[in-house]
């Protein structure tokens, strides 16, 4: 198995940058996504990976070796597409064992790895099946297997689920995952999907028009994002802006919104614009009886497990989750207050997050 | 607005029933709908009440009054399709207007001035009238679609899974909105979606289809916290409702009939007991944790903190608590307590 580090990464297409001076590092056996929305860069960057395309400048080494400008096929990475194409007039065994046929291997072997392999993934009784008879879940399966059989340094994954509806999905992100945990192989998954990249990574990069915004577990992500890009990207419903009509100071531990004074985690610097932003998590706002920003309810959606309250105030539109048993009507006046440790100031001008006691990565 | 009833409604196509036995009355100013796989039945409902399909036996009534043989048009109901199908030619105005123009309905043009006015204020695409329809993005198609039979005030709107084409952020966007007007404007819609986000957030009432037979209605928090069945217990709720066998947890009271325990993940205490579970799945979804346990080599959802740091592995103490816990028998069925 494998560590993937790209070093100072670039890609033109003519005039238009795809990808702009990239650095990551993959670790050994570490599931790592790539999360952007589309046309962010993320696929160009695994097809760099795999080595269907060059970069314009800069390095990929793979464990230690320099592999920039090897062929595809000299680089031991397995990459799984987002339509997997099977091969339709082979069998799921004559499938799976395709690539092991194309490396002239012998045949008690491959009997042997795709034994395996089908073990692996509960497929055993579908090996002399029609490719073409399969479920879609079983499809996606088999082009795993075929990944999965030639034992790789890597796995790269373009969208692999892309595909597939909402319930088999998790599923199959579920299922993913277990796989990982079992071979323990170094992995990039490409997604646009923040849900999946949360489920699955132990790390993610967010992109964005061909830069890497941000890099580190999900965790990391979702609690301290950088830029407003991230706040925003991660989380369903988004993270909640609430416009600050002031400068901020470095040392400052309050902010005034809409005539109310809040307190917010030690700021370690100042803002640059006139005009900021605090970015609270819809499930770190509350209800508040006595002070608070005032509001009417213009929503309300029971979700089971509690409720997701969109609010309509003079500084904007928010979402506000709160428990299943506490009921509200749409245009019911309310009074929204946040928990005050968590708050991230993101500077109007740069939408950086400032460093402050909480945010300190 | 009116209020629709359907009774003892079958249809077969071939040899397959599409629909059983179906009865279900959608009341005046409610936003109903029907929730099912595909291929359960739902939209052949909705082709149904407005007169594109007729029943085998069974009656539809709008208002009281006995539709079954009646021709489309003069059911009085709007449709609104998966597909958004604008007339690309037209301006979003024209496309909005469209339905005020026909013959049937002979408005002033003021008063369709006013109409598609007030419409697209409602969906705010105000701003958009004099566009072409293909100068949109895929998400102001939707709303004009949608706005196209808001402009009328049928009997009833019969939504054919309206938002399944749009991306995950702006179908959020739309639930929301959805639902406010139709509030607003006091509408009757019947809604039919495989998508049990959208049934639990906009029903008034939803209706479980399963293979053309309607097993469950209820409002979103009747159908959650009591489903007749393992199947509507399965439908709603993500990550699933934990069905488990009954002798698991060692529950000194529960009815004989027993036979599977439905738990739901959000009723699974961690750290409170001396039954124990490996960590065999983690799912970190930032304001929640969701842990995929392995207790006594049964698979058991359990929501976790999402503070805390879970690695694959840790052995953590489950407890249940057995009032919130529901019980089905050998058919499947919920035992009502």
């Amino acid at each position: 198995m494998a560590e993937i580090v790209l070093q100072n990464i670039q890609k033109n297409f003519g005039d238009f940058t795809a990808v702009e001076n990239s650095n990551l590092k993959v670790e050994t056996g570490e599931f790592f996504v790539m999360l952007g929305p589309s046309g962010c860069g993320k696929t160009t960057t695994l097809r760099m990976i795999a080595g269907l395309e060059i970069p314009t400048s800069g390095n990929i080494m793979l464990d230690n070796k320099n592999v920039t400008s090897l062929r595809a096929s000299q680089r031991d990475i397995a990459f799984v597409f987002q339509l997997f194409a099977l091969y339709p007039h082979l069998n799921v065994e004559k499938n799976i064992s395709f690539p092991l046929r194309m490396q002239k291997m012998k045949s008690s072997e491959i009997k042997e790895r795709v034994r395996e392999v089908s073990q692996l993934l509960r497929i055993e009784h579908l090996l002399k099946s029609n490719v073409s008879n399969l479920a879609g879940g079983d499809r996606q399966r088999v082009a795993l297997g075929r990944a999965i059989v030639r034992r790789p340094a890597a796995f790269l994954m373009d969208e692999p689920l892309g595909t597939l509806d909402t319930e088999f999905r998790e599923k199959m992100c579920l299922e993913l995952r277990k796989l990982h945990n079992r071979i323990q192989a170094t992995t990039v998954y490409v997604t646009h999907d923040q849900i999946e990249a949360m489920t699955m990574g132990d790390k993610i990069a967010v992109m964005n028009q061909g830069k890497i915004l941000q890099n580190g577990t999900p965790n990391e992500i979702y609690s301290k994002p950088r830029s407003k890009f991230v706040g925003s990207f991660i989380g369903s419903p988004s993270m909640n802006f609430i416009p600050i009509d002031s400068a901020i100071e470095k040392g400052a531990t309050s902010i005034v919104i809409d005539g109310n004074e809040f307190n917010i985690p030690e700021q370690h610097e100042g803002t640059i614009a006139e005009k900021n932003f605090i970015g609270i998590r819809p499930e770190k706002m509350t209800l508040s009886e006595n002070q608070g920003i005032s509001g009417e309810v213009y929503g309300s959606e029971y979700l089971g497990t509690r409720n997701v309250l969109t609010i309509n105030t003079e500084v904007g539109q928010f979402k506000v989750c709160v428990s299943k048993d506490i009921k509200v009507s749409p245009l019911e006046n309310v009074k929204i207050s946040f928990d005050s440790h968590s708050g991230i100031i993101f500077d109007g001008t740069s939408d950086k997050a400032l460093q402050s006691d909480y945010m300190t990565i | 607005m009116a209020k629709v009833k359907i009774e003892n409604v079958s249809i077969n196509f071939g040899t397959t029933a599409a629909l059983s036995n179906i009865n279900f009355e959608v009341k005046n100013s409610e936003f109903f709908i029907l929730l099912g796989p595909t291929g359960a039945g739902k939209t052949t409902t909705l082709r149904l009440i407005s007169g594109l399909e007729r029943p085998d036996s069974g009656k539809i009534l709008i208002d009281g009054i006995d539709v079954t043989k009646v021709q489309p048009a003069y059911r009085d109901t709007a449709f609104v399709f998966q597909q958004y199908s604008l007339y690309p030619n037209y301006s979003v105005f024209d496309n909005l207007a469209f339905p005020l123009r026909s013959p049937l309905r002979k408005e002033s043009p003021e008063k369709i001035k006013q109409r598609v006015l007030e419409i697209a204020t409602l969906l705010k695409i105000e701003n958009k009238l004099n566009n072409s329809a293909t100068e949109l993005s895929g998400g102001e198609m939707q709303r004009v679609a949608i706005g196209r039979a808001l402009v009328r005030t049928p009997n009833i709107y019969l939504m054919d899974e309206p938002l399944s084409s749009l991306d995950a952020k702006l179908r959020g966007n739309l639930r929301v909105e959805l639902k406010r007007i139709q509030k607003e404007l006091g509408a009757t819609i019947l809604y039919v979606t495989h998508d049990q986000i959208e049934a639990m957030t906009m029903a008034d009432r939803i209706g479980v289809l399963r293979e053309g037979e309607l097993i469950q209605i209820g409002t979103p928090s009747e159908i959650y916290s009591s489903p007749a069945d393992t199947y509507v217990a399965c439908r709603l709720g993500s990550p699933q409702i934990n069905l488990l066998p009954k002798d698991l947890f060692g529950f000194p009271e529960i009815p004989a009939e027993t036979k599977t325990l439905g738990i739901r993940p959000e009723d699974i205490i961690l750290c409170s007991s001396e039954m124990e579970g490996t960590v065999r799945g983690i799912e970190n979804l930032g304001a929640d944790t969701i842990l995929l346990l392995n207790f006594n080599e049964h698979e058991v959802f359990a929501y976790a903190d999402p503070r805390k740091t879970y690695s694959y592995g840790d052995v953590l103490k489950v407890g249940i608590d057995p009032e919130k816990t529901l019980f089905f028998d050998a058919q499947d069925q919920l035992i009502s307590a």
